[in-house]
């Protein structure tokens, strides 16, 4: 098997001495879609956050190698010059600022309409509209997920990409993911969204900041389901449901 | 000074009036609209009508500054937009060297019936922070009238501003104000635009961006009152605040009719943390994203 392109080793990240992620492992291969599950509050985001490297979600322990980078030492846009980004489960709006000009981001010449395309957007409707409070939350999403895609990342951080998207619209989505994984990237896929997550390649369950399954998205999905405890049977996070 | 293009001064089809301190240098007119213009040693005094019923196709441009590092422009102007007439306003404001100038314009603007102005006003005031302007004016919109002003002030120093702007509405009248200010260093802002909602079913909308830098100051007043049922009024303040600088926003709404409705919103901070950290994860530095951030607030 190939070097990961993503390889986390034991990493804790703490609020107040509590372990949000704790001692957590995760390889994600090149070309590789990897879906990450688990209960409201196991973490999923958290890791986002700090792969990417947001304001105040620096670990306290462990390690990140990003094609073999370490990426501890990096700040945000340093992280993304490597080829990382993050898509918001809530995307930011932007007063002013065009869809073409967010889909140009540090590359003025670049080509922002076949990205629109990929997302089911016309161009001529959205490129000179603004991403500001007027788009709706599935146009935002859509925008969100365009601006991944032109940016043709080795590893997008997906967090969510089906919120707010109509039921007719999720193949669409489905589309986008795998068109990311066809340009030569990696995903890393959080979802609550099953028919989104057994797309992956791989999936991992999360709980109270660990990984404690790995394997096929199916089997991943049959984990997660009809427990105990919805999360982890009460093995980790010691909550069982009375 | 007639922004980019002076060859507009030669167009006989677009009137203009273009005035250095105290002393018109040009103006025309075009049919519809009658400008008179007189100098005198405190002020220039001016008074544009435009005709009932006149529709003004091109923009009539009004030039004025000071090309001196000192001395006062004092304007009163009396603008009359006439029943179902129809006027697009440029001012250009340009004083490029001002180290201790004033410039202060007093205006009465009454649109009528059915008319409608739209006023689209630009300052550059030069590097050095000596300016001094005092934009004071009372528009009253008549029934079913519209008003729409944008003023901006982006590029170079502020200096010490000073607006104050009063709005009548009658019925079905329609009020927009619109500023745009990028203040820096020890820059200094006050900005006061009161709505009046008079008639029933009149509108009006008070729209502020500021950014401030370095010990830039600016307090922020937006007033609306609606008096009328069906009166609508928003006020909507926001102004993003970097280094040492200070702000302040006060929105004031009161409503006097059961049927009427105003709302305001008013925000003041730093950069959004999730909108620079979206542009970053993006690839933009920190410096990049911020200045992408606030060029989309300010257009």
């Amino acid at each position: 098997m190939a070097a990961p392109l993503l390889d986390i080793r034991n990493l804790t990240f703490q609020v107040d001495r509590h372990a949000i992620l704790d001692r957590l492992g995760l390889a994600i291969q090149p070309g590789e879609i990897h879906a990450l599950l688990g209960a409201n509050g196991s973490g999923k985001t958290t890791l986002a956050y700090v792969l990417m490297g947001c304001d105040g979600y620096a670990p306290s322990g462990g390690a990140i190698l990003f094609a073999g980078v370490d990426l501890l030492p990096l700040k945000m846009h340093e992280r993304a010059k490597l080829g990382l980004t993050l898509a918001w489960q809530e995307p930011a709006r932007f007063e002013g600022v065009t869809v073409r000009e967010y889909l140009t981001l540090g590359k003025p010449d670049g080509d922002s309409e076949p990205a629109l395309r990929q997302v089911g957007l016309a161009p001529d409707r959205y490129l000179n509209r603004r991403v500001d409070k007027a788009l709706s939350g599935g146009e935002r999403h859509r925008i969100e997920l365009a601006s991944v895609l032109s940016m043709k990342p080795k590893l997008a951080i997906l967090d969510e990409p089906a919120a707010g998207i109509d039921m007719l619209s999720i193949n669409h989505i489905i589309d986008i993911i795998r068109a990311l994984k066809a340009a030569g990237g990696s995903v890393l896929l959080i979802t609550h969204q099953e028919e989104v997550a057994l797309i992956a390649d791989r999936a991992s369950q999360l709980c109270a900041g660990r990984i404690i399954f790995s394997g096929g998205p199916r089997e991943a999905v049959d984990h997660f389901r009809g427990r105990t405890c919805v999360r982890c049977d009460g093995e980790v996070c010691n909550y069982v449901r009375t | 000074m007639v922004g980019a293009e002076p060859s507009i001064l030669d167009d006989t089809r677009i009137a203009h009036v273009v005035a250095h301190g105290h002393r018109i240098l040009s103006h025309r007119t075009v049919p519809g609209l009658r400008v008179d213009m007189e100098e005198t040693p405190d002020a220039i005094i001016g008074k544009l009508v435009v005709e009932a019923g006149a529709q003004i196709a091109q923009p009539i441009h009004m030039c004025f500054g000071l090309a001196h590092p000192t001395g006062v422009q004092q304007i009163k102007i009396d603008v009359q937009i006439l029943e179902g007439a129809h006027a697009r306003v440029l001012s250009h404001c340009l004083f490029p060297f001002a180290q201790a100038a004033e410039h202060r314009m007093q205006a009465v603007m009454e649109i009528g019936p059915g008319a409608s102005l739209t006023y689209t006003e630009g300052h550059y005031h030069g590097p050095h922070g000596g300016m001094q302007v005092l934009p004071h004016a009372t528009i009253k919109i008549g029934k079913g009238a519209r008003y729409f002003s944008d003023f901006s002030l982006l590029s170079g120093s502020v200096g010490n501003l000073d607006i104050d702007y009063l709005v009548e509405v009658k019925e079905e009248g329609i009020a927009e104000l619109s500023a745009k200010i990028f203040a820096h260093k020890t820059d200094h802002i006050t900005l006061k635009e009161a709505v009046m909602l008079r008639g029933e079913r009149s509108r009006g909308l008070i729209k502020t961006r500021v950014v401030l830098e370095g010990q830039a100051q600016a307090e922020i007043t937006g007033i609306t009152e609606a008096y009328a049922k069906g009166a609508r009024g928003h006020v909507d303040c926001m102004e993003i605040v970097q280094g040492q600088a200070k702000a302040s926003a006060i929105p004031i709404v009161r409503v006097f009719h059961p049927e009427a409705k105003v709302t305001h919103e008013a925000a003041i901070g730093s950069v959004d943390k999730k909108e620079l950290e979206t542009l970053m994860a993006r690839g933009l530095t920190p410096e990049q994203a911020v200045e992408m951030i606030v060029s989309g607030i300010l257009r």
